[in-house]
């Protein structure tokens, strides 16, 4: 191994240390640390280490600050105040949701209250988000759905009750495809019905437990 | 030449438009309901004939109530314009009336949770082991503090003027002393009847400098001198008066801030605060 691909080596194990175990309260690393802790040439770093967790279905994700997603290559300035995760590249199936703890009500919950807030720029009363998770979901249900939606950090909310997207739904929600698919859904509904029919023949042999209010 | 009715009718309808803005700017009201260039007509009809304050005020207020609305609407259309637009009423739709089920399977599609690891490293292990080695028992770090009961007793007036609780003069005599004290250095020391504040409270140690403020300001509080306070030279001095006077809670005072800081004592110790 050449002395360049050594150290680079040495820098993607850093950087894979770095993102992958949580140093501060919230997941993820900002390129100002990435570029104290490995040089300047980071984002180069950071490709190598893409292109490895290409094969594991990851990815490295960068969330610009404030949603600011530069239309031509970001400059290292706007990198440095990025901030980057490691998340899944591909999707989940519905039975893979539930492994890492996720019911199916809670994720659709959360899934509508998103696509709501999106459509309404960003913003929405809480009552309103309530009144619409109220359709389907047992009233017990809404309001500590909506809590830990916020405590995941997925929504925040205002003291004027208001509800917003929070950092987790910028790191993990890719918000255009999912408007996208929703306006769609009549095109969509049969193939997303095939997949759910393969969950129900798991359900069936393995009923999930109900929680308590 | 506007009659006074017509006034009452424009502050009214002025009053209407900024309720309709502020409305707007909660988001409990569509930005393009409100119609800007009616409203514009509406603030110079009445503009010219505003002639009091307040009057101007309920416009400038107006106007920028307006101007909050005007960008309201165009964030709207920027919005608009950008691919993640969606009608609101369509989506809210197409929410409710697809099952739930679906909404999963669709946010899947969308949804790329972030990965962590949670999991201990024998290196981490290992330095855990060797703090928990050199950790001193609690036993020791928290030693109980030794002390001796004593019961309730009483304590002589010599024994509080002793540790300074109580002074050994009554208060007002004891400022009656100060009062005399500065008369005499203004003398002494002073010019035109005044004397630098900092010349008449600064004492051999910060404390007694600290108490000599403290002093100063019943002196004054209470009438039996004043302050001069030259805002551009930065100097205060105080003037003491030959009789007190009988003011207090006869006018409204007013309280003005000294600084008697650590650092301001040793400058005036070295001469360097004139």
């Amino acid at each position: 191994m050449s002395k360049r691909k050594g150290v680079y080596a040495a820098k993607v194990k850093r950087a894979t240390h770095m993102l992958f175990y949580r140093k501060h309260q919230k997941p993820g690393v900002k390129g100002w640390e990435l570029r104290k802790a490995l040089g300047a040439d980071y984002p180069k770093v950071l490709d190598v280490l893409d292109d490895y967790l290409k094969n594991l279905d990851l990815q490295v994700k960068t969330v610009f600050e404030e949603e600011k997603t530069p239309v031509q290559k970001p400059s290292l300035e706007e990198l440095d105040k990025a901030r980057f995760y490691v998340t899944l590249r591909g999707d989940l199936t519905p039975k893979e949701s539930k492994m890492i703890g996720w019911r199916i009500d809670d994720l659709a919950g959360l899934a509508m209250t998103i696509s709501y807030i999106i459509s309404k720029r960003g913003q929405a009363p809480r009552k309103d988000v309530e009144d619409l998770l109220g359709e389907k979901l047992p009233d017990w249900k809404i309001g500590l759905n909506i809590d830990r939606y916020i405590r995941y950090g997925y929504l925040t909310q205002d003291d004027n009750a208001q509800l917003y997207l929070d950092w987790r739904t910028r790191a993990e929600v890719d918000q255009k495809t999912l408007i996208d698919m929703l306006l769609n859904v009549e095109a969509q509904q049969q193939s997303v019905s095939e997949s759910m029919d393969e969950e129900s023949d798991d359900k069936e042999a393995e009923p999930e437990k109900q929680e308590e209010p | 030449m506007q009659t006074a009715k017509d006034e009452k009718h424009g502050r009214e309808r002025l009053q209407r438009i900024i309720e309709m803005c502020m409305a707007i700017e909660t988001h409990a009201v569509d930005p393009f309901t409100l119609d800007v260039e009616d409203i514009i007509k509406v603030i110079k009809e009445y503009f010219p004939d505003w002639k009091k304050p307040e009057d101007l005020n309920l416009d400038a207020e107006t106007i920028h109530h307006l101007a909050s609305v005007i960008k309201l609407q165009s964030e709207w259309v920027k919005h608009r314009s950008t691919s993640l637009y969606a009608d609101p009423f369509l989506l809210e739709e197409k929410i409710t009336q697809t099952p739930k089920e679906d909404i999963m399977g669709i946010f899947l599609r969308s949804w790329h949770p972030i990965v962590e690891l949670e999991q201990i490293t024998l290196c981490s292990l290992a330095e855990a082991l060797r703090y928990w080695e050199t950790l001193v028992p609690i036993s020791e770090r928290w030693k109980e503090f030794a002390f001796n009961e004593v019961g309730a007793g009483t304590a002589t007036r010599d024994e509080l003027i002793k540790q300074r609780i109580l002074s050994d003069k009554v208060f007002s005599e004891e400022m009656e002393t100060f009062w005399q004290e500065l008369k005499l250095k203004v003398a002494n020391k002073g010019k035109d009847g005044k004397i630098l504040y900092w010349d008449f409270i600064g004492g051999e140690s910060y404390e007694e400098t600290v108490e000599r403020a403290f002093m100063t300001s019943f002196l004054i509080t209470y009438g039996y001198a004043t302050l001069e306070i030259r805002p551009l030279e930065e100097q205060i001095f105080i003037i003491p008066f030959e009789k007190p006077l009988s003011k207090i809670g006869t006018q409204q005072g007013v309280s003005i801030p000294i600084s008697v800081t650590f650092d301001s004592w040793q400058k005036w110790k070295r001469g360097e605060l004139d």
